[in-house]
């Protein structure tokens, strides 16, 4: 027998080479399929559905007839729904400006005196930190004890230092309710944008510094003119999740106020206006999945086009670093 | 010497504003620790003193005649499960993406991206009836698969991030040795990004792990309640008893607290890790 000619082993190697081609095939399809499917089932799905679900008339958990944009003009439009709506929003403009003066301005200042490498440096980062780590929930529980207006540790600190005149019922006032709050957001919170400026520092090339130190600057001007033209990829990043943590704002008013916004719809949000609106409440009446549907799509549509915004502006006003 | 001067009053100021600072976020984690070992009367008469002895009741009341105990062990369910599916898959999808040049790659990359920037939260209406088509409505897998899904799109984005540093060689020369696609996956390059999927998870299980949200809805019955969502039942059972409450508060932060202390750096990197390029 002669041995197997060119031809055939040309077509034998063909033959492996299409086995292998669809092994491979099997073996990307074996390690997308999955993650994918789980991506659609429980993420892109809903997100389609909620804009269905809102051009529809919802009786409890059945789906009633197509009336257009009718659940829309309801939240929008109708006088107590608009009131609610302009006011809870209006506290959330109020929650994200607060944030960013309070919580983003201490954090930087924290960053630009951490990114110096203080005495102790390790553990002012580590203190810093230890609240991000904690639920919400045990935050605002308890902030909640600690400004009980009669045995919270706030007031008796207050009694105690002859500022009886200060001892207010902070989370029961509509004038200090919602600063209460913020105060608290920004003591869990302050030290995610701490470290995330130290490290836009950190990543800063140190003869840089070096150089404009070298030639007499001085700390605020190193601060100003190089530190934070190139530390704005951070300052962009946490500005746009400050944004969108502002506006998804719901833990805090719901624990230490309640689903209502109290005290009278002072710390309400757009949060809670929408669970009220979905699932019922004192003020919304029955559970409402139509018009739930339209807020949480018009909510959507808000901060998705805000954050670009946001984002495209800042990010124009980036250097990039070489 | 006038500059020295001025350099050491710097950074005295400096210590004196961080010093403060430590204070004001160490002092109410202290005052609620040490608050769950005193008595009612105790935090009403002298609320700013160390408790009058280590007396461990008001943790024994929440161990034996509590439900925290099973908030606890569901959240520990809830977040192991979870993350496990999420690096789990997270990594099929990076592996894939990472590594092979196929077409279509990068729309599935944009796809598994473009999650991201979805708020599941606000699609909490059309969930909840799908869960409740699904049978998944007050059950811990329903949460389960909800987290997975939710935080697949940071999973992919650091993990494929990651594998696409590492070089080509180990994997040539393994498929050069006849070694399968699945093994060079699982015994060459797994070993390897090791670090990322440390990072990732805990990226993933702490906000997992302090999720309030979706049981607040998802889930009814007392015997599947988390713990952040539990404690808002407890804190309703227990009104008027401070240092049980102080206890539970102190209970429930006390795991995450530990591993954080143990592990700062790891946890820092990683809660961080969506926010640094």
């Amino acid at each position: 027998m002669s041995l197997a000619s060119d031809h055939d082993i040309d077509l034998i190697y063909q033959k492996s080479l299409r086995k292998r081609k669809n092994m491979r095939r099997l073996w990307l399809a074996f390690l997308l399929l999955p993650p994918i499917l789980m991506l659609l089932i429980f993420v892109f799905l809903p997100m389609a559905s909620a804009v269905l679900y809102s051009v529809y008339d919802w009786k409890g958990l059945v789906r009633g007839e197509f009336i257009g944009l009718g659940n829309y003009y309801d939240v929008l439009f109708k006088p107590r729904e608009s009131w609610f709506l302009f006011n809870a929003f209006k506290n959330n403009v109020v929650v994200f400006i607060s944030l960013m003066i309070v919580q983003n301005g201490l954090a930087l200042v924290l960053a630009l005196l951490l990114a110096r490498k203080p005495a102790g440096y390790r553990f002012y980062q580590v203190v810093i930190f230890l609240p991000v780590i904690l639920s919400t929930v045990i935050i605002g529980f308890q902030w909640k004890l600690f400004l009980n207006p009669i045995f919270g540790l706030v007031n008796k600190f207050l009694r105690m230092v002859d500022l009886d005149m200060w001892a207010l019922p902070w989370l029961g006032l509509p004038e200090t309710a919602l600063g209460s709050m913020i105060l608290v957001n920004t003591w869990h919170w302050v030290g995610f944008p701490t470290l995330v400026f130290l490290a836009a520092i950190h990543r800063i090339p140190k003869d840089l510094i070096e150089a404009a130190r070298l030639d007499g600057a001085n700390e605020w001007r190193i601060a100003r003119d190089i530190i934070w033209p190139l530390m704005a990829p951070a300052v962009t990043i946490i500005v746009v999740l400050t944004f969108i943590g502002s506006f998804n704002w719901f833990e805090i008013p719901f624990i230490m106020g309640s689903l209502e916004g109290s005290p009278a719809y002072s710390t309400d949000t757009l949060g809670l206006l929408f669970y009220r609106t979905a699932f019922g409440s004192v003020s919304a009446g029955g559970s409402n999945f139509g018009a739930g549907s339209a807020l949480a799509v018009l909510i959507f549509i808000f901060i998705f086009t805000f954050s670009i915004i946001v984002t495209k502006y800042l990010t124009s006003r980036e250097i990039e670093m070489g | 010497m006038q500059t020295k001067k001025k350099a050491n009053f710097n950074t005295w100021l400096m210590q004196i504003f961080l010093g403060c600072n430590a204070v004001i976020m160490l002092y109410p984690i202290f005052m609620m620790a040490i608050s769950g070992f005193k008595t009612n009367s105790e935090i009403f008469g002298k609320p700013f003193s160390l408790p009058s002895s280590l007396n461990f009741d008001n943790f024994l009341v929440i161990w034996n005649t509590t439900d925290v105990p099973r908030y606890l062990l569901n959240s520990t369910i809830v977040t192991g499960l979870s993350v496990v599916l999420l690096l789990t898959m997270g990594t099929m999808a990076a592996y894939a993406l990472a590594r092979y040049k196929f077409r279509g790659n990068i729309m599935i990359y944009l796809f598994f991206l473009s999650g991201l920037m979805l708020p599941l939260r606000l699609a909490i209406i059309p969930l909840f009836i799908q869960l409740k088509y699904l049978g998944l409505i007050d059950s811990l897998l329903g949460l389960i698969c909800i987290y997975t899904a939710m935080s697949l799109p940071a999973t992919v984005f650091i993990l494929t991030g990651f594998l696409k540093t590492l070089p080509s060689e180990l994997e040539d020369s393994a498929r050069m040795d006849g070694a399968s696609e699945a093994r060079i996956m699982v015994q060459i390059m797994l070993p390897l990004i090791s670090p990322a999927l440390v990072i990732a998870g805990i990226y993933t299980a702490v906000p997992i792990w302090n999720d309030f949200f979706f049981p607040l809805i998802f889930i009814q019955s007392p015997e599947w309640k988390t713990l952040a969502q539990g404690l808002t039942s407890f804190f309703g059972e227990y009104s008027i008893n401070y240092g049980v409450l102080y206890a539970g508060l102190t209970l429930a932060a006390l795991p995450v607290v530990t591993i954080f202390i143990i592990q700062s750096n790891r946890f820092i990197a990683g809660m961080t890790a969506g926010a640094i390029k």
